[in-house]
């Protein structure tokens, strides 16, 4: 019986490391074949098996950079503007919500507080239309607008709630000290919510900033001149425009369209990873 | 405490139009003191409910029952959008299969491959943490145009996987361009992204208290007795969690599928997710009255599974603290 127990604690290390391994592998593998063919010559991608580069070659990356009619140093540029100023809007605007229904007392909070996790259900489908038609009124479709100032009016309820969830898990105590030394909301929020706040604040943005930088549908739907184009819309220009001949450019800027996400998963990592499990946050 | 200060507020609410000026000047006062900070915080989400959530939806579903292509006004149409939809338009139907076949296929197997890495990953294997962001990356990268990008050239015709099929003596079929298997590949590469669920199915197990398990295999329960007898009841909660957030989620993508098939649910409408013919019809066609109306479906689907979801968990979710 005992040797029952010690087996399920640790059940044939070796067996699992096995199975663990394998699965890696076949999970890594699409991209490690991604990034080896962005520097394969043309001819090397698809008709051989080797998975690394026989010679390395960086004609990808170069001739990718200029394939199309703008660079992408314009089309990073675009994404960095968007996602950073979503990343700003997202932080301002869902802190202050998230303070007023955590800390504040005001007529109707529990209704609206309601009708803020109501929203987190709404499929964005149904709001689509008539924002593009109230952005059309505007005169934003095409400008970043419509990517932008949503956030700015803590649009994404997610955020808004994770926020609320640790606001109130800072003790009260230390507010009502603030309120005895003759602190006003304001001087609560900004100098005693925000300081203790950062692991959510540091969550929020890298969530904020990943999911901005990857939306395709957005940019899809109110960019239309290719100078304004952000990195997942030139890439898609890329393969409708990509003949037999531009694989390798065409891998070469889909890898370099990976880093910035890969750059922030490698720093943020367990952030990202209490972020998911504490279940508040998709993908 | 929020509610003593309610009923307060509603006690000097009914002294109302009969006071003199001056205690209505003060009433006010004291009613902005306390409420005014609360909805200073709070304006601009107000600003952002009303403008970008609540008015727009109000809007969508009047659009829903009229004929608007953005150049002339909307004409009132009544149900005809909604009686088009369900009696004529055979892609509609497509598109209702195409995302209830997605669904059916990529959310069990998804969520079935999470657990069961989760389980593998559970009570100290070493380097954890190392195999826990390799499975994890895939679902971070997994939602963006260059993954996609990749995935078609995976399935291509010289693709990995031909490639792969090919060393193994089979002649691999044109999976992108074939019509019973494109949307298989789509199946694919949710499944890849199966990293999240299984970090939060890893959070469930660590809550699982150690000693159930000694208890039982001291009175002689295997582990499939152990996983169907302990894991799985007090995982449960968790599970119904990511099944309800995973097949929401799955009815809404888009990206994957506007890139393999070139935007356009290709070939033969087989890739034609209802977020994909909501776009076609909307931005392409301009029929911005009709998407409306195939939103509100959308959203009454979605309304429908979440609510019966949630009513028959109790019958077979098990949640700790019931009957207490």
């Amino acid at each position: 019986m005992a040797v029952t127990e010690t087996s399920r604690r640790t059940p044939r290390p070796l067996w699992r490391h096995v199975v663990l391994i394998a699965a890696a592998l076949v999970m890594i593998y699409p991209l490690l074949w991604l990034i080896a063919s962005a520097f394969k010559p043309e001819n090397a991608i698809f008709n051989n098996l080797r998975l690394l580069p026989e010679d390395w070659v960086f004609d990808n990356f170069t001739g990718g950079w200029t394939a199309l009619r703008v660079s992408f140093t314009t089309f990073f540029a675009n994404s960095f503007i968007i996602a950073g100023l979503a990343v700003v809007g997202n932080l301002v605007a869902c802190s202050l919500t998230a303070f007023a229904f955590a800390r504040l007392n005001f007529r109707l909070k529990w209704f609206w507080f309601a009708l803020m996790l109501g929203t987190l259900m709404l499929p964005y489908h149904v709001t689509l239309v008539p924002q593009y038609i109230l952005f059309l009124h505007l005169g934003w479709v095409n400008t970043f607008l419509p990517l932008i100032v949503p956030k700015f009016l803590a649009v994404d309820a997610f955020f808004i709630f994770l926020m609320v969830q640790f606001f109130r898990g800072i003790p009260r105590e230390i507010d009502d000290a603030a309120i005895m030394d003759g602190c006003g909301p304001w001087r609560i929020y900004w100098r005693i919510m925000l300081p203790l706040s950062t692991p959510v604040l540091a969550t929020a943005a890298i969530f904020s900033f990943i999911w901005t930088y990857d939306d395709f549908l957005g940019p899809l739907i109110y960019l239309s001149d290719m100078r304004d184009y952000t990195v997942p819309l030139a890439l898609r220009t890329f393969v409708d425009s990509t003949g037999v001949s531009r694989f390798g450019q065409l891998f070469a800027m889909s890898t370099l369209s990976l880093v910035p996400v890969f750059i922030v998963f490698l720093a943020f990592q367990r952030l990202i990873i209490r972020g998911i499990a504490l279940g508040a946050l998709k993908r | 405490m929020a509610s003593a200060a309610e009923t307060l507020d509603r006690k000097v609410d009914r002294r109302g139009p009969a006071s003199p000026p001056a205690v209505e000047h003060g009433r006010l006062r004291r009613a902005l003191q306390r409420n005014g900070p609360g909805y200073l915080f709070l304006l601009p989400w107000l600003i952002g409910f009303f403008g970008l959530t609540l008015i727009p939806t109000v809007a969508s579903l009047y659009l829903s029952f009229t004929d608007y292509d953005l150049l002339t006004p909307p004409r009132f149409a009544g149900a005809a959008n909604y009686a088009y939809a369900f009696n004529y338009d055979d892609r509609f139907w497509s598109a209702l299969s195409v995302t209830f076949h997605y669904v059916f296929w990529s959310v069990p197997l998804k969520l079935g491959l999470a657990l069961g890495l989760a389980m593998l990953l559970d009570r100290g294997v070493r380097g954890l943490s190392v195999y826990r962001a390799v499975f994890y990356l895939p679902s971070l990268l997994g939602s963006s145009v260059a993954i996609a990008v990749l995935w078609r050239q995976v399935f291509g015709d010289q693709g990995l996987v031909n490639q792969l099929l090919a060393l193994l003596g089979y002649q691999g079929p044109a999976w992108i361009t074939h019509p019973d298997y494109a949307l298989s590949t789509l199946v694919v590469l949710a499944i890849w992204q199966f990293g999240s669920p299984m970090i939060i199915f890893l959070a469930g197990l660590r809550q699982i208290p150690e000693d159930l398990y000694e208890a039982a295999s001291m009175d002689g329960a295997g582990p499939v007795r152990q996983f169907l007898k302990i894991t799985l009841p007090l995982l449960a909660p968790v599970i119904f969690f990511n099944l309800v957030l995973q097949a929401i989620d799955a009815c809404k993508a888009f990206t994957p599928a506007f890139i393999i098939s070139g935007g356009t649910g290709a070939p033969i409408d087989s890739t034609l997710f209802y977020s994909l013919y909501l776009y076609i019809e909307a931005f392409a066609n301009f029929r911005m009255g009709y998407a409306s109306a195939l939103a509100w479906i959308l959203l009454v689907i979605i309304a429908i599974f979440t609510a019966v979801a949630f009513l028959t968990s109790r019958y077979w979710v098990y949640y700790e603290d019931e009957g207490r």
